[in-house]
């Protein structure tokens, strides 16, 4: 268990190109944290893994694994242990060979690495399967094989490059929820790569949310749902209407806003939102956090509903307003509504949160 | 023996359902790896310098060394004779282009019917002939053209037994000459045509040709509109091949006798003592092949039809109608006959007394004799001992240097990484006798690539010689084994705390293994039936087998001849089920990539 450290790290692919595959990352992971990368294709999240695993080194920018700078060195001399999205696994060795591999170049003599083996293939609830050969496994079994091997070397930190993407839905939920287990239970400091935000909310201690090379916004999950820092991560995490509004006042925690059906709202922001009257503020409100109401209730937003869609448990509607297109989720609507009746939006201000472009 | 293209390897791959990593590949990944770890950034040139030091000196450097011998006293005659009408040099260049045309023609039309009729239909017989159909293909090249020469000219057994049939005074249908010519070709080239006709015919999509038949297309408009399109990067390079192999034939025409020919040439020219005459002919012929040899990469590097979709295969269709059932029948029978033809015409001259065998259909005498006389006679069997220990030596090589370039040219990122693999292919796409022009003009003195030592004439010209032609086989198989290697393989050896080397041995050079040993396999049989380019620089100490073969066939030792290329035909057996087993396990590695991927 041992925290890791990156310092303003970079990577550039191009010999002297101009686009960084990552630019200017700084993240903290404690000690026995399970942190998560997370972010869309080509977002800079797998890089930022395989740089820690050693597997790139950084352009610019220093890896620490507690104090010890780590930033040039082989990836065979970092103890990590590394899940890999296609798993990896040696098709021409068993499953106890498979995981024995690591522990045979620490040269653990034959009983003591038995012993841990078996232990591993247990731990992943594989016991027993020992002398199969790999491509006689599901691929959810070959998933914790490759589970088993990266935990039974006892690294400092355990690395995941999204290990789930292969399963099918039912199994990935289940997965997880063992994933999570190992590693609390192994004590060992996670980092975790994922595009799936659903995964990455249930699993992670803290998130990292990654776009265009760069980190977007560091944060528990709640904070980031409830506060996304950018319309992006607002966008991203979950749905989430971004409105343009013009600003009309602020004070330290809070943006007053003009609505486009006339009348203004006080919506909480950050502490550093530095907006003042006269300049246009992004305000993130969800879905969920928007009521349906009669058109002539007092400080709803009039608009006429564009699309409809039942699932159960919500109903989804697009609401054409004023100015923008709004999302909606109602728990409850009333009975013969249809495309084309015109509504009341009731914004539920406490929800609302004030982001970066 | 024909060198059977390896089918475009990569698309085995099973597409990595990744969302992608960033830009680089697994190459700049590896290289990034070597910034630190094992050695420095240069750790790539470190390997490869010694890689590119041997391919410029056996390959490269002797090829100039040609060119400098073919303009060294009285060039611009020389190359001035191709140009102007009348002379040999232009009829043989004008001759050789014809052959190959034809050929490229034959070829494909038959090829392309037989992988039509075998993936398509189903009749009695389909699958013993296509267990068989790649037999004519798999000979040495000098045994294919004999078992030819004595089943269909003017000699032979087939025109001799027409004129025995109908009580003809000549020999009925007899081949001779240039028709002679083709028909080798056609018998041992077909293959490039029928595997990939029929590698594409299987890759091919069959809802594909269903939307169109559903979108009311008749038959012959899917033919024209829809299979034939798909079909036809498949046939170009096919094409290419054959065209490339026509010209460099060289057994073929000294069989039937067209001496008008490039390679034919070359040889005249060579043993009548007028190199830089030799040289020229081969300079000419080796920039022809180079030119094919770019125009395929070129052509390859486009997109080619190949389906992404999985599972269904195309169905057969059954043959129901009575008559079209026996004529299938009897057709499957008639090409059994004529596949098998040249191995059992080998098989039964080789027990045929030496010299007894004159204006009969089928020699008179049998015996076991020359089996005998092979194994007993030291002289007679010291080019058995010469063909194995030189095949032996240059596989060693092949292996050692083919592997690791295949491994720098997939896997390492460095400058010149392209020319490495262009300077593998040139000594590929480069005909034998151009190669053994290029050894004697770059080793009939001392050199730096032979420590100064001159060559010719010494044994190690011959294993060098098949080092130089044999090496692309093992480059491209490994090469092959090695795209369907998944890099993150190597990647978790090394994070479970492999060094480099022992990441490459312990996992990589190991799954590599069952490709790697059918290429160096390949490599050994093919030295072992090596002829176009021992001709030119055997000795009477190092003459391999084929060389003996030749020169019993000239002093009319007929069934001696056969019997030494029943021997290679019968080692070629061995070596196709022991690779058809590596194949089988190659297969199973597949299966677990496609797995864990």
């Amino acid at each position: 268990m041992i925290d890791v450290t990156l310092e303003s790290v970079s990577k550039r692919f191009a010999r002297g190109g101009d686009t960084a595959a990552v630019a200017d990352v700084d993240i903290t992971i404690a000690a026995g944290e399970f942190f998560t990368l997370l972010g869309p294709s080509g977002c800079g999240k797998t890089t930022t893994l395989r740089m820690v695993a050693g597997f790139y080194f950084p352009t610019s920018g220093r890896i620490r694994f507690g104090t010890e700078d780590v930033t040039r060195r082989p990836p065979n001399k970092r103890d990590t242990g590394m899940v890999f999205q296609n798993y990896a696994l040696f098709p021409h060795l068993s499953v106890a060979q498979n995981v024995a591999y690591g522990l045979k170049i620490r040269k653990v003599g034959r009983a003591e690495s038995r012993r841990r083996v078996e232990e591993a293939l247990g731990q992943v609830h594989l016991a027993g399967y020992g002398d199969r050969r790999i491509d006689e496994l599901s691929g959810g079994q070959q998933q914790r094989v490759a589970l088993a091997r990266a935990l039974v070397i006892r690294p400092k930190t355990l690395l995941l490059d999204e290990p789930l993407s292969n399963l099918d839905a039912k199994l990935r939920e289940e997965t997880r929820t063992e994933i999570r287990r190992i590693q609390q239970e192994a004590g060992t400091t996670g980092i975790y790569v994922t595009h799936d935000q659903a995964e990455a909310m249930a699993m992670s201690d803290r998130i990292a949310v990654m776009q265009a090379g760069r980190v977007q916004q560091i944060g528990a999950p709640q904070e980031i749902y409830h506060r996304p820092a950018t319309s992006f991560v607002a966008r991203f995490i979950g749905r989430s209407n971004v409105l343009t509004l013009p600003v009309q006042g602020a004070t330290e925690r809070t943006v007053t806003v003009g609505l486009p059906g006339g009348g203004e709202i006080d919506v909480p922001a950050p502490a550093d939102h530095g907006l003042r009257q006269g300049e246009t503020a992004q305000v993130s409100v969800r879905p969920e956090h928007i009521g349906l109401t009669s058109t002539t209730e007092a400080g709803a937003l009039p608009g006429r509903i564009a699309e409809l869609e039942f699932t159960g448990m919500a109903t989804n509607l697009v609401v054409d307003t004023a100015g923008e297109r709004m999302q909606v989720a109602a728990v409850d609507v009333p009975a013969g509504i249809a495309v084309g009746d015109q509504v009341g939006l009731r914004l539920n201000r406490d929800r609302m949160w004030v982001v970066r472009p | 023996m024909t060198t059977i293209p390896a089918t475009p390897g990569p698309a085995t791959v099973a597409p990595v359902t990744k969302e992608p990593t960033p830009p680089p590949g697994p190459r700049r990944r590896l290289a990034d790896r070597f910034a630190g770890g094992t050695g420095s950034r240069w750790f790539p040139y470190v390997l490869v310098f010694p890689l590119a030091l041997v391919l410029f000196g056996y390959v490269v450097q002797p090829m100039f060394a040609t060119f400098a011998e073919s303009v060294g006293v009285d060039g611009v005659e020389n190359y001035g004779s191709f140009l102007t009408g009348g002379g040999v040099a232009r009829s043989s260049l004008v001759t050789s282009l014809i052959i190959s045309a034809a050929s490229v023609l034959l070829c494909g039309i038959v090829g392309v019917a037989m992988a039509f009729l075998l993936k398509r239909f189903s009749f009695p017989g389909r699958k013993l002939i296509e267990a068989i159909i790649l037999v004519p293909a798999a000979l040495p090249p000098l045994i294919g053209a004999i078992s030819f020469q004595l089943l269909y000219s003017e000699t032979g057994i087939l025109p001799r037994g027409l004129q025995q049939l109908f009580g003809a005074e000549n020999p009925v249908l007899p081949f001779s000459g240039i028709a002679g010519v083709l028909v080798v070709h056609t018998f041992t080239m077909y293959p490039y045509f029928y595997l990939s006709a029929s590698a594409a015919l299987g890759g091919m999509d069959p809802s594909v040709e269903e939307a169109a038949y559903n979108l009311g297309a008749g038959r012959v408009r899917v033919w024209r509109t829809v299979l034939l399109p798909m079909l036809t990067p498949a046939l170009v390079s096919a094409s290419l091949l054959v065209f490339m192999t026509s010209l460099a034939s060289y057994t073929a025409p000294l069989l039937f006798g067209v001496d008008q020919t490039m390679t034919m040439q070359i040889y005249i020219n060579r043993t009548n003592g007028d190199l830089p005459m030799a040289s020229t002919y081969a300079s000419v012929l080796g920039v022809v092949s180079v030119l094919f040899l770019l125009g395929m990469r070129w052509y390859e590097g486009r997109r080619s039809y190949r389906s992404q979709s999985k599972g269904v295969a195309a169905h057969r269709r059954e043959i129901t109608n009575p008559l079209g059932r026996w004529l299938a029948l009897a057709a499957s029978l008639l090409a059994t006959a004529v596949l098998l033809a040249p191995v059992a015409t080998i098989a039964l001259v080789a027990f045929s007394r030496d010299g007894s065998w004159t204006t009969e259909v089928i020699p008179a005498q049998y015996t076991m004799q020359n089996f005998v006389t092979i194994f007993a006679e030291p002289r007679a069997f010291q080019p058995i001992l010469n063909s194995l220990k030189m095949s032996l030596i240059a596989t060693v090589a092949c292996v050692v240097v083919g592997v690791l370039i295949a491994y720098a040219v997939r896997r390492l990122d460095f400058r010149g990484r392209g020319l490495l693999d262009v300077a593998v292919m040139l000594a590929w796409a480069l005909p034998g006798t151009v190669v053994a022009i290029n050894l004697i003009s770059a080793f009939s003195t001392g050199n730096a690539f032979s420590f100064g030592q001159v060559l010719i004439g010494t044994f190690w010209i011959m294993p060098l010689a098949y080092f130089v032609r044999f090496l692309p086989l093992v480059f491209r198989s490994s090469s092959a084994a090695l795209a369907q290697l998944d890099p993150s393989l190597e990647e978790a050896a090394r994070n479970l705390g492999a060094s480099w080397w022992r990441a490459f041995g312990t996992v990589t050079l190991r799954l590599m293994l069952p490709g790697v040993l059918a290429g160096a396999l390949l490599a050994f049989v093919h030295g072992v039936g090596e002829f176009v380019a021992s001709v030119l620089i055997y000795t009477s100490e190092t003459a391999p087998i084929s060389v003996e073969i030749n020169n019993r066939m000239y002093s009319f030792e007929v069934g001696t001849a056969a019997a030494y290329g029943m021997l290679q035909v019968v080692l070629i057996f061995v070596v196709m089920v022991v690779s058809g087993r590596l194949e089988g396990g190659r297969r199973s590695t597949r299966e677990a990539a496609r797995w864990t991927a």
